[in-house]
């Protein structure tokens, strides 16, 4: 065997951190793809004969969406949040934090069922429907699976792990990703409809 | 998030068996989860070959009709599928993950119960997927549970895929030794890197489609993506050029490390190399972007804003990765002006990386409107060059890396002259294809073949050149299977029986090398700090010195 130099432990290199935004681009990529294939869709209804994507009759509840907009803006500020206290070793603040995002996050999914369930739409409708359900399902996994990270996160930090600074960032990355795949969709989904 | 097994297997009397198998089914060790990966991909290669086979056979002799009609549907998809998804996508991500920490002198894959989670995933994904092919489903299936069936079962897939490819990409960008900066890492390890990071994005996009085609299909209503052919139509992007030269990326590493390792000197120009190898990478693009990016027909008539409309995007999507991969054949190919050791590892390297060559100009050649060759056997010819260069490199791998993972060695003779096979056989089985299609043969990437005119559409009376080609392609998918299978029974007998193997069987270059064969569970005694791209040889030439 050959007799390299040894080196002292190596520190850790932000493993998760790294796991999160790799996971981040492939959901991004995932919601990148979907929202194009509506983008086509609408492009090919709105040039067609029907003249329209949004099938008649159908109101998107807009208060909703935009409400679910503007609360991607506290989600950002509460993770940023938990990341400043802990760096300050501010457990209580840290909590606190995490724990709203959470909530914001819970009362996401919830206006979102509140949308599907005003709309009223049958999923075997058309186009529309199918491409309506699987995009705003996907975001809502995203949501559930980001409230999973929060939790498992304020477990993990309040149960004594508070030196755990990166899962803590790597939990702000996932929500700052989370807004910026909803924003997307926002304007496409809800805005140009 | 690193586990390292550090355990040695427990060996009872009465349930030794058992306890071996929870030993493998609950591993966080990255060489038996590479090889978890390597091995169930290969069996299910073998039986894609095979079915491969019995498809060209049936255009061959099209009066004899082998196999019944109703069933040529799903022999395409369960070929396609087979090859891709099941065959060469994990099998290089196996090797990826057995390999690449070794390479870089990292006690463990980084996430590996993901890894772990990932590979389990897929094999059940791959199980429903022949078992809703079985019972007619799939693109064109006839069975609707079926044909949603698969189309989950390719989402389950997928998943475990994009699983092993973010491991892998996580262990490259944050594992590496000390002193191992990015351009530091092996040959091996950056195309190990490069494929990954497309294959975490381009694979959402292809499950993010079949999602919206398995609701569509689900829930059936006027919609053009209910159908069952709307899966060729919409997902169709996934089995072809350029996204599937993502999966094949790895195969250019192991030419470069091989050929470096084959003329025991330091690799010139490896800057503009490991360039190369990320060039490769903008196969990402097409895929990514849904931008196939066609020179439209008679581009030539058209005024110079259009041609250079045309050109310009092509040459980002199909142009770079041409570019990319001719890069790196032309860096092995100086690297090997010096007389180099001839092994099988190398002449899988070479062959391997020739047929990825082929598949990259062929993907490029394809989206010319010019020449017409949609729709035909040219894309048939290459999806093959892309899949039998990829898996005739992983026998190489296997060849190359078996020592670190078994502590034996191949019977270098014998394994040599079966990847040779194996090369031979997939540019047999590709180019005839091409040359087919330049030749108008028709062919598709899910022929839906049913009892009528499209059998006859699909399977021609092919006389005079055609016939020959067609029996040429069969040949080489026969060359292929049986080398694949001799291959992994001398693998599997070399893993037990064959010769035993010092810790630098090929005097290598790189950190794999720097450690026991096989090597432990937690693969270093010591972290090493690495002051170069090529540690060992830093050692061997000051101990000469």
């Amino acid at each position: 065997m050959h007799a390299l130099p040894p080196a002292p432990a190596p520190t850790p290199r932000r493993q998760v951190l790294v796991g999160t935004a790799l996971a981040c681009a492939a959901g991004t990529a995932l919601m990148g793809g979907m929202l194009a294939l509506w983008m086509r869709f609408r492009e090919v209804y709105i040039n067609g004969p029907e003249n329209r994507w949004l099938p008649e009759g159908v109101v998107i509840p807009e208060v909703p969406s935009n409400v679910m907009l503007i609360a991607m803006l506290p989600i950002c500020v509460f993770a940023q949040w938990a990341v400043y206290s802990a760096k300050r070793h501010d457990r209580s603040h840290t909590g606190v934090a995490i724990g709203l995002v959470a909530l914001l996050g819970v009362a996401f999914i919830n206006a979102q069922a509140f949308i599907w369930a005003t709309m009223g739409l049958p999923i075997a409708e058309g186009n529309y429907s199918v491409l309506f359900y699987a995009v705003t399902g996907v975001m809502t996994v995203m949501a559930v699976i980001g409230v999973v990270f929060s939790v498992v996160v304020a477990f993990r930090y309040l149960g004594g792990r508070s030196a755990d600074l990166e899962l803590v960032s790597a939990h702000a990355l996932y929500w700052y990703s989370f807004s910026v795949v909803y924003s997307m969709l926002w304007f496409v989904v809800y805005v140009t409809k | 998030m690193t586990a390292i097994e550090t355990a040695a297997p427990s060996a009872g009397s009465a349930g030794a068996g058992l306890v071996a198998v929870a030993d493998w089914v609950t591993t966080t060790d990255h060489k038996r989860i590479g090889r978890l990966y390597i091995g169930v991909s290969g069996l299910v290669f073998v039986v894609a070959a095979a079915v491969s086979a019995l498809l060209s056979l049936e255009r061959v002799d099209i009066e004899r009709q082998l196999v019944d009609i109703n069933a040529l549907t799903q022999l395409f998809a369960l070929s396609r599928t087979g090859l891709l998804y099941l065959g060469l996508a994990p099998m290089l991500i196996g090797v990826a993950i057995a390999v690449v920490p070794l390479q870089l002198g990292s006690r463990s894959l980084t996430f590996p119960r993901l890894a772990a989670g990932g590979f389990w995933l897929w094999t059940f994904g791959a199980v429903l997927i022949v078992y809703s092919l079985l019972l007619n489903g799939g693109p064109g299936g006839g069975n609707p549970r079926f044909v949603d069936l698969y189309l989950l079962s390719m989402i389950l897939v997928i998943v475990g895929l994009v699983a092993g490819a973010l491991s892998v990409a996580a262990t490259v960008l944050t594992s590496r030794s000390p002193g191992m900066s990015l351009r530091r890492v092996p040959f091996f390890s950056w195309s190990a890197l490069i494929s990954s990071l497309g294959i975490i994005v381009v694979l959402p996009v292809l499950g993010g489609y079949l999602l919206v085609l398995y609701l569509a299909h689900k829930y059936p209503s006027l919609s053009e993506l209910s159908g069952n052919r709307s899966i060729a139509e919409w997902a169709a992007f996934g089995f072809t050029q350029p996204a599937t030269l993502l999966f094949a990326i790895p195969a250019l590493g192991l030419l470069l490390d091989v050929a470096a390792t084959a003329v025991r000197r330091r690799p010139t120009q490896r800057g503009a190399a490991l360039a190369a190898v990320a060039l490769a990478g903008a196969a990402v693009l097409a895929p990514m972007l849904q931008w196939p990016m066609v020179i439209r027909e008679g581009v030539a008539d058209l005024g110079a804003g259009q041609v250079i409309n045309d050109l310009l995007p092509f040459g980002l999507v199909h142009g770079l990765p041409l570019l990319g991969v001719l890069g790196v054949v032309a860096a092995a190919a100086r690297s090997l002006r010096t007389k180099p050791a001839l092994s099988a590892p190398l002449v899988a390297g070479l062959l391997g990386g020739l047929l990825v060559l082929l598949a990259a100009a062929a993907s490029a050649a394809n989206h010319i409107g010019d020449l017409g060759l949609v729709g035909t056997a040219f894309e048939e010819g290459a999806l093959l060059a892309v899949v039998y260069g990829g898996a005739v490199s992983a026998m190489g791998a296997i060849a190359y890396w078996g020592p670190k993972w078994w502590g034996r060695t191949m019977p270098p003779v014998v394994s040599g002259l079966l990847v040779a096979l194996a090369g031979i056989g997939g540019a047999l089985a590709s180019l005839p294809m091409l040359v087919a299609g330049l030749l108008d043969q028709p062919g598709a990437v899910f022929p839906t073949v049913e009892v009528g005119a499209d059998a006859v559409v699909y399977f021609p009376d092919a006389e005079g050149p055609v016939a020959l080609l067609n029996g040429l392609s069969l040949l080489g998918h026969l060359a292929v299977l049986v080398a694949a299978v001799a291959f992994a029974a001398l693998a599997v007998r070399s893993s037990r029986s064959g010769t035993a193997a010092g810790d630098d069987p090929w005097d290598g270059q790189t950190l794999e090398w720097a450690t026991t064969s096989p090597a432990p569970a937690d693969n270093f005694a010591e972290v090493h700090v690495v002051r170069s791209a090529e540690p060992l040889l830093d050692l061997k030439t000051r101990s000469d010195a």
